[in-house]
């Protein structure tokens, strides 16, 4: 008995982290979220959310989420792919997660420069022909710059997965004669869908709640929950509104959370 | 493993003399010292020198703090834990700061030089006799347009803007009560008018705008003002000023239907520790050789009409930014709403920008 | 395995990471420029620099900003790390799932929540606001993100090589020490750069739970941004990006000359 609670001491940090961290501060926005603009108990917040504004919102942030999560993957997952037959691997690497360590911020005035109608994207257009055209401030650059943003978080867990792949497996494969193709769909992927998910989650749920992006990149013509809750916490003051947009949000969490869990459990029969 | 709590060894003693670098840095500037002033403002908002000629004449350290938005410095104050001696929010923050009691009234006899500003900034709605603030910057709201690439078409109209040759080519401050009061404005109604139907007409015109809106955008808008990205911009003067001296082709008109006339002003927080130090900072800042020496540091209007003899003819003169008080009459004063009106305001921005 | 890989593979590989640095050449190309704006490229100068060198409180504020990240990275790998191997311990799945959504909701929630709600949680709790505040608070936004690094990893790991450290006589704490760990490694690795990334990159949390005297330069820029950001913090990036660079790369010879891949280590 003693020795399974000495086991167990391990546990007491994470387990302390959740309680004050996630718990509590979830308590807090609980409570906000039932509290109307002159701090009285009330339902007007929820009722004001399934309004055709926010639901329209809450549609866009998933399609966006969406589109980026995916578009991420699969410029992620060559890059990963590669990277793990390159010589110095773990050099390069690093050198996919360095760039995020600059400010945010001036990156984006950065790609405002380079989208902008004088900006190097353009001339690069006109050099093949293509001719300048609007770039900024279209849904192509906000997911473009997106995509900048996530996909070092997704080329890590796949890479690490990759990485670790017996190489065994693949001669076998080869011996046996399947192509390229079909190592890939049956073995490779299968054996790194642990490293997807973890990149897919760790895109996809930030990606839903995006909003710093959405202004500066996108003008503000995308709006995505995250903007929402950015206005009425910082703009109208209104706490209790903010609050339930990201309760909504927190459950749409947890269902995309179920949702990946009980595909794997299919997948492993 | 070992790999790894070296690594951890490195990084906790590459922070220790980091740390130990910290503390010797703040001791050299007098930052842990007794005598400071905490002064709250927004980034790059006072001369440097100003601050610095502040300390040697006073002895009092200051130490200058950021904030990025009203709101963000509000919920900072009210929920306590720091003790800001001076802010600067804007003037309908200041009413909202007032009702939550979260300012300290500012004792006029100890700060004399309050004479040497000009009375039009005085006892103004939002702060009656200046019992709580003291105006800083003042500016308006206008539209920002580059003669160059508009071929010397004419603006000088809210309703100019609806003209379908400036397709996709305006640029919005992304700020409810700009946009939905430039709606009112083109209307012929007040900035704070808050009757429904005249706001549903105020939406219903701002969304036939919008084919000729480019972007709603913060503070990148100068960027993309000034290198020619747009050609037209709705913003406010202070940032007018600024990137028309970037750019030549720029210029800035106060449209005919009126506009919004706002102020930064000083404010002692309740949570000031040093309200004497902060009396003797408002003073100074008044002091019309300092505003002076500000104002042509920040470029945004100063209400201290003493300072105006010390700084160059062109600014003084430049009817753009100190617009004569004819003008400044058809100018408002954002009023505080009220959470409610102001939120129905938010709802019909957001239902704005997603057309 | 195969080293070598296809021309076309390395024009991929080529433009993925000159699209990744693009944007940063493209700020140090203007740290040098004399127009003072990042756009219209005037003249060669190093003002911006000679500036930058003078600015005694941006120093410390860049310095704050390097300590916070270091330290909350290194605490928030460690917590994760336990944490990754107590929600593996969880065998219903449904359990796990919800545990594992708890870990998420920090990275689902806007920073302006995680932000004010710390910083109500910090006043009802009595702390002062400043370094430990700050610290706590990134140390707690970072732990999810090593969670979800860690966590394939030791999910991955086949029970057989457990049970065969153990039939081998080693105890609980080598077994830990010497089989778990370093197959880990790569996910502990991955985990505390992206704590690092996540820590650097905050700007809403930091702001709300900072106090008097303490700023990290995030929050410095986004303040900066009213008034239009001059090119000594363009400078100040170029010196932070090559100082990284230097080290990134002496810290992967260092540890490249003491162990040959390193991870790789237990298995051969």
């Amino acid at each position: 008995m003693e020795n399974k609670t000495t086991r167990s001491l391990y546990m007491i940090p994470y387990v302390i982290w959740i309680a004050f961290f996630v718990i509590a501060p979830i308590l807090l926005v609980l409570y906000y979220s039932f509290q109307d603009l002159n701090g009285d108990f009330s339902l007007t917040n929820y009722q004001n959310f399934f309004t055709p504004i926010y639901l329209e919102m809450t549609l866009s942030s998933f399609w966006y989420a969406f589109l980026i999560t995916l578009v991420t993957l699969l410029f992620a997952y060559p890059t990963a792919y590669l990277l793990t037959k390159l010589k110095h691997k773990q050099l390069w690497l690093l050198l996919i997660i360095v760039p995020s360590w600059i400010n945010l911020l001036l990156k984006a005035y950065a790609f405002l420069g380079i989208f902008g109608t004088y900006g190097m994207a353009n001339k690069l257009l006109e050099a093949v022909g293509i001719g300048s055209r609007q770039l900024l401030f279209t849904d192509f650059s906000f997911v473009f710059v997106a995509v900048y943003i996530f996909i070092p978080f997704m080329i890590l867990p796949i890479f690490n997965s990759l990485d670790k792949l017996n190489p065994t497996y693949l001669d076998a494969a080869n011996d046996l004669g399947a192509s390229r193709w079909t190592t890939f769909r049956r073995i490779v992927f299968p054996l790194t869908i642990d490293g997807v998910k973890a990149g897919c989650q760790i895109t996809f749920i930030p990606a839903l709640s995006l909003f710093m992006l959405t202004r500066l990149i996108a003008g503000s013509q995308v709006i995505t929950l995250g903007t929402a809750i950015e206005q009425q916490f910082l703009v109208t003051q209104d706490w209790g509104m903010g609050s339930t947009i990201a309760v909504f949000l927190i459950i749409f969490m947890f269902i995309v959370m179920f949702a990946t869990g009980t595909k794997r459990r299919r997948a492993r029969g | 493993m070992k790999q790894l709590v070296r690594l951890a060894v490195v990084i906790l003693a590459v922070c220790g003399i980091l740390l130990f670098t910290i503390s010797r840095l703040n001791a050299s500037q007098g930052y842990s010292g007794g005598n400071t002033l905490t002064v709250y403002n927004w980034g790059d908002y006072i001369d440097p020198e100003v601050l610095d000629s502040f300390e040697e004449e006073t002895g009092i350290t200051v130490i200058y703090e950021t904030f990025d938005t009203n709101e963000a410095m509000m919920t900072k104050i009210q929920q306590g834990g720091t003790s800001y001696d001076i802010a600067v929010p804007s003037e309908y923050m200041i009413e909202k700061l007032k009702e939550e009691d979260l300012l300290l009234p500012i004792d006029h006899s100890k700060i004399p030089n309050l004479k040497n500003i000009d009375d039009r900034f005085l006892d103004l709605s939002f702060d009656p006799n200046n019992k709580y603030s003291i105006p800083y910057f003042w500016g308006t709201v206008g539209i920002v347009y580059n003669s160059k690439k508009l071929d010397g078409m004419k603006i000088d109209s809210w309703n100019d803007l609806w003209n379908p040759a400036l397709k996709n080519e305006i640029i919005f401050t992304d700020s409810p009560r700009e946009i939905i009061g430039m709606g009112l404005n083109s209307l012929n109604y007040s900035l704070n008018d808050t009757d429904p139907d005249h706001l549903q007409e105020a939406y219903d015109k701002l969304v036939s705008l919008k084919p000729n809106v480019k972007a709603l955008l913060g503070d990148e808008n100068k960027m993309l003002l000034a290198s020619g990205e747009a050609s037209i911009g709705v913003v406010w003067s202070g940032d007018a000023s600024e990137i028309m001296g970037e750019n030549a082709n720029l210029d800035y008109v106060l449209p005919k239907e009126g506009s919004n006339l706002w102020f930064d002003n000083m404010v002692i927080p309740k949570t000031a520790k040093n309200v004497d130090a902060a009396h003797e900072f408002i003073n100074y800042m008044l002091d019309p050789k300092v505003a002076a020496k500000n104002t042509e540091y920040v470029s945004y209007s100063t209400p201290n009409k003493e300072a105006l003899q010390y700084m160059p003819a062109e600014m003084v003169n430049d009817k753009r930014f100190y617009p004569s008080p004819e003008q400044t009459e058809r100018l408002e004063v954002y009023e505080n709403l009220g959470p409610e009106k102001l939120g129905r305001m938010n709802e019909l921005f957001l239902k704005f920008k997603m057309e | 395995m195969d080293k070598r890989i296809s021309p076309l593979s390395r024009i991929f590989l080529i433009v993925m990471f000159a699209l990744l640095y693009l944007p940063i050449f493209y700020l140090i190309f203007y740290s040098f420029n004399s127009g003072g704006t990042m756009y219209g490229f005037e003249n060669f100068t190093l003002d911006w620099y000679r500036e930058l060198f003078q600015n005694t409180r941006l120093l410390i504020i860049v310095l704050n900003t390097v300590v916070i990240a270091l330290l909350s990275a290194l605490i928030s790998t460690i917590i994760g790390v336990l944490g990754a191997m107590m929600i593996n311990k969880v065998r219903s799945r449904r359990a796990k799932d919800s545990l594992l959504s708890l870990n998420n909701i920090l990275i689902v929630s806007p920073d302006v929540i995680i932000g004010a709600s710390f910083l109500i949680l910090f006043t009802i709790a009595g702390l002062k606001l400043g370094f430990y505040s700050v610290l706590l608070s990134h140390i707690a936004f970072s732990i999810p993100i090593v969670v979800l690094m860690v966590l394939p990893k030791i999910s991955e790991m086949s029970p057989s090589l457990l049970d065969a450290a153990r039939d081998l006589g080693a105890s609980r704490w080598e077994v830990m020490t010497k089989v778990v760990i370093p197959y880990i490694t790569p996910g502990i690795f991955a985990g505390f750069f992206m704590a690092l990334t996540y820590s650097l990159d905050d700007f809403a949390v930091t702001f709300f739970v900072t106090g008097n005297g303490f700023t990290t330069l995030s929050v410095e820029i986004y303040s900066l941004a009213r008034r239009g950001i001059s090119l000594d913090i363009n400078a100040l990036s170029t010196i932070i990006f090559l100082i990284t660079m230097v080290i990134v790369v002496i810290y992967y010879l260092i540890t490249n000359r003491t162990k040959k891949a390193p991870d790789m280590e237990v298995f051969k």
